[in-house]
């Protein structure tokens, strides 16, 4: 595997003097990210309520349920992309490696930095090259790199997307031009090349073809000895392929908050859950 | 039957704008060849309009200078920073600014602007930077100067410079947006990375549709500029090389003979200027906005 232990810690990404590791994490437990009574609210409506989860440190943990359910939104919580719309906010904590990432002097850019994000429809930046993509996010947090620090970034990431082989020969052109399934590892090695901690993935193969599909989803557990994944998807079958750990997000009527009604094993939730509406949803019964 | 009547409006444009342009070189031919004996002033026709052609492309080319950071600043500040409601209001405001007759711009550049210019602004740029051409000579103590003008055609271009880049900055993808902040970009940060360069083009078309207006106004530039017979650098004095529109509504009412058919002839000077601008805006909006559209 390519990426791991190889990672240089050297390369100053995130900057650290907003966010802080904590001085020393010797409690197991507090590895990965631990969210405790988790509300989300935009302006007085509660999306999403009561959220309990510890998302285990380099796993996959998916996020399923009916649309509306919130699990998207409790995604975009986690990395406090949801702030980007007018009056959000959460109630509870959320702790990453024991930082409380909603902590009054916390910087949601800093937080940002640490848990990348990758979107349901791939987003290059079209005026910038393949290169300058994937280097996107380095040349924001690190002001002035030498060239062949950022060529080795560039290796580096799209080897580690399984994206090299195939652009390598031309990674000055526009990465509008790719493929849909390109674009979309091109999007997942502009994350990965700032080393975040976490990678969030919100449906990221619902805008893809199944081949496409098959190689993200390749790539995730090739991903996962080196990043915490969280992924929201509304395919089953693919919670079932990749992850870990399932969630089952479910919502109890319109206007009415999203709860993560239960979260376990993979294998239980599929074959053995413990809530009836869990079993109704992943049989099929509903939703 | 609507079909017809469509066809006969866009019929209708092409007549115009053959006609006019029939007019002006056919009138023009003999005011930029005929006899100089018969007109005032220059020898031949080159050498009266060059001055002229200056002075347009300087007045208007200080204008943009003027108007175009801060039309995008504004521009900037109505898509992404202010509050909705601001917002809206703000650029009703910058568009009512577009419906100020350009006399009253005159007037107002002539009474308000100059005045306060030549009072505080060019006594400083004249002492403390007239190494520099544009700064030297003795500064215009009415304030009606190349400067003066320049900043009156700012605020006149400041509106169609701000719509067209507020249009192109909201239309922005969301989706661009977010990929920017989530790879841990500050506001402005996201601005740079995922805004400006896709509202570019929008940006450029906007800024050569100012200049183009800025090149034709007349009655403004009319009123305030102080004009003289050559070339000037200098854009605090008395002395200042006047623009075609502007010296063709000065001298066309007492003009006779040949001397009529030499403002004409300018006239399509100007047309030219303005219709190449023109053209390299809409080529740069539309070779822009297919780009990004990926």
């Amino acid at each position: 595997m390519m990426l791991s232990g190889q990672i240089t810690r050297g390369i100053p990404v995130t900057n650290d003097s907003r966010l802080s590791e904590p001085s020393q994490v010797d409690d197991h437990a507090e590895r990965g990210v631990v969210v405790a009574g988790l509300n989300i609210f935009y302006g007085d409506f509660l999306a999403v309520a009561d959220v309990d989860m510890h998302i285990q440190s380099k796993s996959i943990t998916a996020l399923i349920g009916p649309s509306g359910c919130g699990k998207s939104t409790f995604l975009r919580s986690l990395n406090r992309m949801h702030e980007v719309i007018d009056g959000a906010r959460v109630e509870g904590s959320v702790r990453l490696d024991g930082v409380d990432l909603y902590g009054s002097e916390v910087d949601p850019v800093a937080v940002r930095r640490r848990v990348g994000m990758v979107f349901q429809r791939p987003n290059p930046f079209p005026t910038m090259s393949i290169y300058d993509n994937v280097v996107a996010g380095i040349r924001l947090n690190s002001g002035k790199l030498r060239r062949a620090e950022t060529n080795e970034i560039v290796e580096r990431s799209l080897r580690g997307a399984n994206l090299w082989e195939e652009v390598k020969d031309r990674l000055d052109q526009p990465g509008s031009g790719l493929s849909g399934g390109q674009q979309q590892r091109l999007c997942i090695a502009r994350a990965t090349a700032v080393e975040p901690d976490v990678l969030l993935m919100d449906e990221p193969c619902s805008a893809l073809d199944p081949i496409s599909t098959l190689a993200i989803e390749q790539l995730m557990l090739e991903l996962k000895q080196n990043f915490t994944i969280v992924i929201v998807t509304h395919n089953m079958q693919q919670a079932a392929r990749v992850s870990d750990r399932t969630g089952f997000f479910n919502i109890a009527g319109t206007g009415k908050p999203g709860r993560l009604i239960e979260i376990d094993e993979t294998k239980r939730i599929f074959s053995n859950p413990a809530q009836q509406a869990t079993q109704d949803y992943v049989t099929g019964r509903f939703g | 039957m609507f079909s017809g009547l469509s066809r006969a409006a866009g019929i209708n444009i092409l007549i115009i704008l053959a006609g006019v342009a029939a007019f002006l070189i056919v009138e023009g031919r003999t005011g930029i060849f005929g006899d100089t004996e018969e007109m005032s002033g220059s020898d031949n026709f080159l050498q009266y309009v060059g001055p002229l052609v200056f002075g347009t492309v300087y007045a208007a080319s200080l204008a943009l200078l003027i108007a175009a950071p801060l039309g995008v600043a504004v521009a900037l500040y109505i898509s992404h920073y202010a509050p909705r409601r601001l917002a809206q209001t703000l650029g009703y405001l910058v568009d009512l600014l577009a419906a100020i007759p350009s006399v009253v711009f005159g007037i107002w550049g002539v009474t308000v602007v100059a005045p306060i210019l030549s009072g505080n602004l060019y006594p400083s740029l004249n002492e403390n930077l007239d190494f520099l051409p544009f700064f030297s000579g003795t500064i215009s103590t009415s304030g009606r100067s190349m400067l003066t003008a320049g900043v009156v055609l700012a605020v006149m271009i400041l509106p169609i410079i701000t719509a067209i880049s507020r249009e192109s900055f909201m239309q922005t993808p969301r989706l661009h947006e977010e990929a920017s902040l989530a790879l841990g970009a500050t506001k402005w940060e996201m601005i740079r990375q995922a805004v400006l360069p896709y509202g570019r083009s929008g940006v450029i078309s906007g800024c050569m549709l100012g200049l183009g207006r800025a090149l034709g106004e007349t009655m403004a530039v009319a009123i305030i500029l102080s004009p003289s017979d050559g070339y000037f650098w200098s854009v605090l004095t008395n002395q200042n090389s006047n623009t075609i529109a502007s010296n063709i509504a000065l001298k066309f009412p007492e003009a006779y003979g040949l001397d009529v058919n030499r403002l004409i002839a300018t006239g399509l000077v100007l047309f030219g200027i303005t219709f190449l601008v023109n053209a390299f805006a809409r080529r740069i909006a539309n070779a822009g906005f297919s780009g990004a559209d990926g």
